[in-house]
């Protein structure tokens, strides 16, 4: 009988705080200084805030698709803070705190989720790609930027975000692949919330983790506690690291839960997950609560600095969102206009007939 | 001036833009230190090294979608889908990503892409090789789709298409890779995209084609001068997407009836769309119905059967004469 290969599984999962926000026995703390963790805490609690205010601007009808983000502040910025300006994020739809942690304006999120045209214009300043909707297909533009970077010879990294159902797709698979055989400047996200909306992990995989899959690949692989801002920092920074090395890509696993919905399209959690499981993810596993903890133990935040946050992204939000609701809805005619660098005839006269059209109704 | 064959021309303008732009990058299956299953990239790996041309794992995804994320650090990627019949890996890449990227960005990305594509039959390929499948790309606003029909065409073309902000699929027809030479000049230039070329001129019947069917339709138009006197106005399309509307519509007025040839399958192919503008845009001037000489409503066929798929010379003469006859 031939032999059957055992591959040791990558189960345990690294983790600096405890669910107290006590650092845990024996790990290091990452060295960012005070004001960096204070910043670290102010953008979560910035996101969270966000995301509360969005669904409410949703179920008003002010806002259209949006991706709640609630439970994944840590797994979206504490890796953002690891990275520099000069790297280049790919984003999934549900990644905006990413997005805007990195320069992308609230106010192309708004537009975007209203469909208006002008809100995936990323300003030229911030190196993040459009929110993508096509699962993992930014994980093949992530493979191709980190490779860009390797042949010019920078020190800069690509990052993309997905989720667990993510890596069931082909996209998934050749990006980790064309990577890892060039040793691209990437670093693969995957935000694991233990759904792909109503499909639980179990049903999209056999393997134990995500992260051993980097097995197959060849790369480094980690499972990260996606609630610990401290451990996804440190696991980003590591991963960053290698990378402007030249010693490749990385997939890090973090292990997260999304609080919310799916989408505020109808969907209804309650149809597919237990009371008892959000109640765990929410009262004990909070990556907020958590990090306030460890900033409340070395008297860094207080309940002044956390209500002016607060105060300070409705305040913003309000201003924003009006600013949207004034903003020019977009023409069929810019959308024609900017499909190609120099528009061809037949698009200018479908231009033009619609023009006439109009003006003559 | 050298004498080439489409092959050879094809190489010669991968050469020559890779010379005049450090930022054009080819790559691929086997397009390596191999030079290309065709020799379409022959020498360039050992002209211009590692960083330029190279070999990719095998995954038609991947290979448009790196070539993506290439492109947003400055690159001008050449990438290379084996056969024809292996896009259908890469669609969305194509169509959804590339495509759409410089519109949902408002400009600030782009996908500089041209994807190099041996396509067509007559050439006795195994299963998915042959296939015609340019109207699915007819059908994506965003990417621009080009196929030449002879040396000259194809340098230029290529050049021109390297040279576009935006993403163009290259087809190459491999009936034609060896089988026809012509002269093409040994310096760069441009042969313009969106630009048909009248390769015949006549009076009675416009017949439009496209990559090897050009030259089935000069056969045919010579075959309706010998045998009826018909003088045929043949005309290349070179540019399927966007396609030269102008020119089609000015040599119809002309000849007051028009045949469209390719090799695809007729539904919903090219040529429906050029019947359905030529009706919005000429019906006056047709004497005769718009008639369609294409391959037909199947899978392309296996190699036994194929000179039967394709359309001939005959074929094509009794859709001139059925325009001639209505």
């Amino acid at each position: 009988m031939p032999n059957v290969m055992e591959l040791k599984e990558k189960t345990e999962m690294f983790q600096i705080l405890n669910e107290n926000g006590k650092v845990i026995k024996g790990q290091k703390v990452p060295d960012l200084t005070d004001e960096e963790l204070k910043d670290l805490y102010r953008w979560m609690l910035r996101i969270r805030t966000f995301d509360g205010r969005a669904i409410k601007l949703n179920r008003q009808g002010r806002l259209g698709f949006y991706a709640p983000m609630a439970g994944q502040e840590a797994s979206q910025i504490a890796s953002m803070i690891a990275l520099k300006k000069s790297d280049m994020l790919y984003p999934s739809y549900r990644d905006v705190g990413a997005a805007m942690y990195h320069g992308l304006p609230m106010e192309n999120v708004f537009l975007n989720s209203r469909g208006q045209i002008h809100g995936m214009k990323t300003p030229d300043d911030v190196n993040a790609y459009p929110p993508q909707i096509i699962i993992a297909a930014q994980v093949l533009h992530c493979a191709g930027s980190g490779w860009a970077f390797r042949l010019k010879k920078q020190d800069d990294v690509a990052i993309c975000f997905f989720g667990d159902g993510a890596t069931s797709e082909g996209d998934f698979h050749e990006g980790l692949n064309f990577a890892a055989v060039n040793d691209a400047n990437s670093i693969f996200f995957c935000q694991n919330n233990q759904y792909a909306i109503s499909v639980p992990i179990h049903k999209q995989m056999k393997s134990e983790t995500i992260a051993q899959k980097a097995i197959g690949y060849g790369i480094a692989g980690i499972r990260v506690d996606g609630n610990d801002a401290l451990a996804v920092y440190q696991a980003t920074k590591e991963a960053a690291e290698r990378a402007r090395k030249g010693e490749g890509p990385t997939l890090i696993e973090a292990v997260t839960y999304r609080v919310g919905p799916h989408t505020m399209a109808g969907d209804d959690p309650g149809r597919y997950r237990t009371k008892d499981e959000e109640e765990t993810w929410t009262s004990k596993r909070d990556p907020l609560k958590r990090l306030r903890n460890y900033l409340d133990s070395k008297g860094l935040w207080s309940d002044e600095e956390e209500e002016k946050v607060q105060t300070e992204v409705l305040d913003e939000i309000n201003e924003t969102i009006k600013k949207v609701e004034k903003a020019p809805k977009g023409t069929v005619a810019e959308l024609m206009d900017g499909l190609y660098k120099e528009t061809p005839p037949m698009v200018t006269k479908q231009k033009d007939e619609y023009l006439a059209w109009k003006e003559g109704k | 001036m050298a004498t080439m064959t489409l092959i050879n021309a094809i190489n010669d303008g991968l050469r020559a833009e890779m010379e005049q732009d450090e930022n054009v990058i080819v790559f691929g299956e086997d397009v390596g230190v191999n030079g290309g299953v065709f020799r379409a990239t022959a020498d360039l790996h050992q002209n211009f090294g590692e960083n330029r041309s190279f070999d990719t794992p095998l995954a038609e995804s991947a290979i448009i979608g790196t070539a993506i994320g290439l492109a947003n650090h400055g690159f001008r990627p050449v990438p290379e889908i084996q056969f024809a019949g292996f896009i259908y890996e890469c669609m969305d890449q194509i169509s959804t990503q590339a495509a759409r990227i410089r519109m949902r960005s408002g400009g600030r990305f782009t996908a500089p892409i041209t994807v190099r594509v041996p396509f067509g039959g007559g050439v006795k390929t195994p299963e998915m090789h042959s296939d015609s499948l340019e109207a699915l790309f007819l059908h994506s606003p965003g990417v621009k789709v080009v196929i030449p029909s002879n040396p000259y065409d194809a340098k230029g073309l290529l050049i021109a298409a390297i040279r576009d902000d935006d993403p163009v699929i290259f087809y190459e027809p491999m009936k034609l890779y060896r089988s026809i030479k012509g002269e093409v000049p040994e310096e760069a230039y441009t042969v313009e995209i969106g630009k048909a070329n009248i390769v015949r001129e006549g009076s009675d019947v416009t017949v439009l084609a496209y990559g090897n069917m050009v030259h089935t339709a000069e056969k045919a138009a010579d075959l309706v001068e010998k045998e009826r006197g018909v003088k045929a106005e043949v005309i290349d399309l070179r540019t399927i997407s966007p396609f030269d509307l102008e020119t089609i519509i000015t040599s119809v007025k002309k000849t007051h009836r028009a045949v469209v040839v390719h090799e695809a399958a007729k539904t919903g192919g090219v040529g429906a769309e050029l019947s359905a503008r030529i009706n919005e845009e000429a019906i006056l001037s047709l004497e005769a119905p718009v008639v369609r000489v294409t391959g037909f409503d199947t899978p392309y066929p296996l190699t036994s059967i194929e000179d039967e798929y394709l359309p001939t010379p005959e074929r094509i003469a009794a859709g001139i004469y059925k325009t001639l006859d209505f």
